[in-house]
């Protein structure tokens, strides 16, 4: 579809659902554009996953309460279950896939791994994500502020204190640009 | 889900004209209530307006009344200077609901219409007369925890779930609604309907109306406020009771008095009689207990429910005591 039907189907009055309707959609994802034509009602998460095959972005209430789903939309951390595809066209989107930089791990990858900030390893994606999130608006100033600022992120197998640890760490080192 | 078109608003009467025009046609804003219900298939749009990025995000305003664009996110709006400033208490209600994520996402215009958490409105496999009027209320007989002691009715007793709602309410702040016809201010103290024996609506709008903006009052400077919520857990989570309070004491005397409770009630629970008792008299346990007792007046508890009544009182006195011991 080039751009002038793209937009077309963007906004074209009146139009009413043929049993299934399809809108082109534009991301530009860990600094690379990407392109991709999806059902209307694909969320950003089945978008990244099953239409960008970037499967470290997790699923798992796939309604908005566990936060496994984290990703950053425009530098903001939002739940891409909750997301229409079709509301992120055109915005920068930032998931787990995109925080090594030539190979190495992001900061707070690697404290995680230090402190053992994981057990099952499904929360994972989205406690970094947050995480990473959460230093930059500047959140991390103590445990109980760590803790507040990740509620949204839930860990089934427990590893909370290790998480905060983990943040810790890479907060008063200040490395995590 | 069901299928839908999917249209992005070029401006606002477009988009009020697109939804006015369709009556199976549906705004779209942060979508945190909104997605959720259409894959519970609880809301089945047959077109979605995409209004995310139409021009209502500014915050601006005087110093006697803040105007809030209501595309604002939950986080842009507390992080407001002014908000922070002068509107304590609308912060703190903002940084107590949902998570950072969600509120990264939702609107405050959006906040205002979140529908309700009640778990048989969210399940289609059950009765209820929000969801599908006439079908009953399987929360009467069922889990009912959450539910309202406030303003409820044998057709509903859902608990309208927005925190920021409470203190808005308490304050007096309206919204502006733009449909096809002229613009119109409603305050929050009308805008919301008890369910009675149409717990499908909720709020004044009508089909196509938008709201536009917010506009809050500034409290008078000095003036003490607060939030307070109890919860099931230490974060998010939804209220058990939550109480927004202002109050301006001068000369050991209120001068000024502003409650709302939330969290018991079908709407935002504003109680004009309890700021009257207050008003006038020194800040001491004895008036924020007979306040107390006005704000829960009326109240019925189900099996299930009935301990927020002592709760919601509690939390009243709680949060007028932490307010007069401010310095």
């Amino acid at each position: 579809m080039d751009e002038s039907a793209a937009a077309q189907a963007r906004t074209a009055p009146g139009q009413r659902a043929p049993g299934v309707a399809r809108v082109p959609v534009s991301l530009r994802v860990n600094g690379t554009e990407r392109r991709l034509e999806v059902d209307t009602r694909t969320t950003l998460l089945d978008a990244l996953r099953d239409g960008l095959k970037l499967t470290g972005t997790k699923k798992g209430c796939d309604q908005g309460q566990c936060g496994a789903c984290t990703v950053h939309v425009d530098g903001r951390r939002m739940l891409s279950c909750l997301m229409l595809a079709a509301s992120a066209d055109g915005r920068e989107v930032r998931t787990i896939e995109g925080l090594e930089r030539d190979g190495t791990p992001h900061p707070m990858q690697e404290a995680f791994v230090r402190h053992d900030g994981l057990q099952c390893g499904y929360c994972t994606s989205g406690q970094i994500m947050s995480a990473v999130a959460l230093l930059e608006e500047g959140r991390a100033g103590s445990d109980e502020e760590i803790r507040e600022f990740m509620s949204g992120n839930l860990c089934r197998c427990g590893t909370y204190p290790h998480i905060v640890a983990a943040i810790r760490e890479v907060a008063a080192r200040g490395d995590h640009a | 889900m069901r299928s839908f078109t999917y249209v992005r608003a070029t401006g606002v009467d477009e988009a009020i004209a697109e939804v006015s025009a369709d009556p199976e046609a549906a705004f779209l804003a942060g979508g945190t209530t909104q997605v959720d219900l259409m894959k519970d298939e609880v809301f089945r749009p047959l077109k979605v307006v995409d209004i995310t990025r139409l021009p209502l995000r500014e915050v601006s305003g005087d110093d006697d009344t803040l105007i809030v664009g209501a595309l604002t996110t939950m986080e842009e709006l507390a992080a407001h200077d002014v908000v922070a400033r002068r509107l304590p208490l609308v912060r703190q209600a903002l940084l107590l609901g949902a998570s950072p994520q969600l509120r990264h996402m939702a609107t405050v215009g959006g906040n205002l219409l979140q529908r309700t958490r009640c778990r048989y409105f969210r399940d289609p496999s059950t009765a209820c007369n929000k969801r599908d009027p006439g079908a009953g209320c399987a929360a009467l007989d069922g889990f009912h925890r959450m539910h309202a002691v406030l303003g409820a009715s044998s057709w509903c007793v859902a608990t309208h779930a927005s925190d920021v709602a409470v203190p808005l309410t308490a304050l007096g702040a309206s919204v502006r609604i733009r449909g096809q016809g002229a613009e119109r201010m409603v305050p929050l103290t009308e805008f919301y309907r008890v369910p009675g024996e149409t717990p499908q609506v909720e709020n004044v709008l009508e089909h196509g109306e938008m709201i536009t903006h917010l506009e809050i009052p500034l409290l008078p400077r000095g003036t003490r406020s607060g939030y307070l919520k109890v919860r099931d857990r230490a974060s998010y989570e939804f209220a058990l009771a939550s109480v927004a309070a202002a109050l301006l004491i001068d000369g050991g005397t209120i001068r000024a008095a502003h409650l709302a409770l939330g969290g018991v009630g079908t709407v935002p629970w504003r109680v004009p009689r309890a700021e009257e008792l207050l008003r006038g008299a020194a800040p001491d346990r004895e008036v924020f207990a007979a306040a107390a007792e006005a704000a829960l007046s009326g109240a019925v508890g189900l099996p299930g429910n009935g301990f927020k009544i002592e709760l919601g009182r509690r939390a009243v006195v709680r949060m007028l005591s932490i307010l007069s011991e401010e310095s």
